[in-house]
């Protein structure tokens, strides 16, 4: 028998099959990350006590949603543009307001020599807002609403971070790597100054159920 | 002069098509990788709102997902029309606050969980953006007493044009 040479498979068709499996993928392609606001509830109370926290009248910012989707804001009605100037005011009380929520000296570690303007031991000493946010809503109130009034409230606390972190360490906040041990602590350290002290409360029903 | 005559005086040249299958299975690849295949059936409709502060979702494997949204119509036919809680891929069908499902459903996620990551799970509230907070505060009551704190509203980024971004 002659040695017979293999015959060359066709390749023309392979494109096809690639073409049809690469529409299949790219119609069912899903390419939504999840991203989203991240909050922290409360933990139930032990005892189903309502637990009354002596809070005092100027620290607390009250934003009222109410259920015609009208915002309240410390007993004024407000447009939403409008709130994160107002949150921004209320936790930084610049002209040391007596209405405005009381302002502790604090001390927070930073790493060392982690920025100049800092000392060297890398302490920094300066005004911590006591203020909480109380957002209340009411059971009618739409979702979208209130998720927006939420953004604005983590807004004004974020760039408040975001100034600080550009201001010391010349640097974004969100670019601050968590896996670093030395921006990690920094990261907590801003934190600890510009707390996100915004408090869901208790649900109330104001008025009727929907 | 002639030379030049006779090579463009036979027509057009055929294209070498040999490369392609190659350029279309790399696109595959891609979209292959890509693709995260959807593992539940949504049955409820929910358009998430849009906020400006989101953030990525790091971990997929700590995320359970709470939707809550009017039915679709095939689910409409069954339950009615009024907004329905769904935690990851089954209907909750509690009357009033939804304490023992979302109970169950906590305790059935955080099993699946390692040791060192059950306190870190997270509660992704894909909610629509037209319900009304009456319904997300009964889930949220829930989520409390069933101990599962850390809760995430699931938003798309917007964009808001520059005069207001700082």
């Amino acid at each position: 028998m002659a040695s017979r040479e293999t015959p060359e498979v066709n390749g023309g068709s392979l494109a096809d099959i690639a073409f049809l499996l690469l529409i299949f993928f790219l119609v069912t392609t899903t390419m939504d990350t999840d991203t989203g606001i991240t909050r922290l509830l409360p933990p139930e109370p032990e005892d189903q006590q309502e637990t009354e926290v002596k809070v005092n009248q100027r620290n607390v910012l009250v934003v009222l949603l109410n259920r015609s989707d009208l915002l309240m804001v410390g007993g004024e009605v407000m447009d939403r543009l409008a709130l994160k100037d107002k949150t921004v005011e209320f936790f930084t009380n610049p002209r040391n307001d007596q209405t405005l929520p009381e302002m502790e000296e604090q001390e927070v570690q930073f790493p060392p020599g982690s920025s100049s303007l800092l000392s060297p031991e890398g302490v920094w000493t300066g005004r911590v807002s006591k203020g909480v946010i109380s957002l209340q809503n009411d059971r009618s109130t739409t979702y979208g609403k209130y998720l927006q009034v939420q953004n604005e409230l983590v807004a004004a606390v974020n760039t408040l971070r975001n100034d600080f972190c550009n201001l010391y360490f010349d640097k974004d906040y969100d670019e601050l790597n968590t896996n670093n041990p030395i921006e990690e602590e920094i990261q907590l350290g801003i934190r600890k100054i510009y707390k996100m002290n915004i408090s869901e409360s208790e649900p109330k029903s104001i008025g009727g159920r929907n | 002069m002639s030379k030049f005559r006779k090579s463009s005086g036979k027509g057009l040249q055929k294209i070498n098509t040999s490369s392609l299958p190659d350029i279309v299975f790399m696109l595959l690849f891609f979209f292959m990788v890509a693709t995260t295949m959807r593992e539940t059936e949504i049955q409820v409709r929910v358009k998430v709102p849009e906020a400006t502060e989101v953030k990525k979702l790091e971990k997929k494997s700590l995320v359970s997902y709470i939707y809550i949204g009017r039915p679709v119509a095939h689910v409409a036919r069954m339950y009615g029309t009024e907004p329905l809680i769904q935690l990851n891929d089954k209907l909750v069908s509690e009357e009033g606050i939804p304490y023992e499902s979302i109970q169950d459903f906590v305790l059935f996620e955080r099993e699946k969980l390692d040791e060192a990551d059950k306190n870190k799970m997270v509660m992704s509230m894909r909610i629509d953006e037209e319900i009304s907070m009456g319904k997300v505060d009964d889930v949220k009551q829930a989520l409390r007493r069933a101990r599962a704190l850390i809760i995430n509203y699931s938003a798309k980024k917007e964009y808001r044009n520059q005069g207001r971004q700082r």
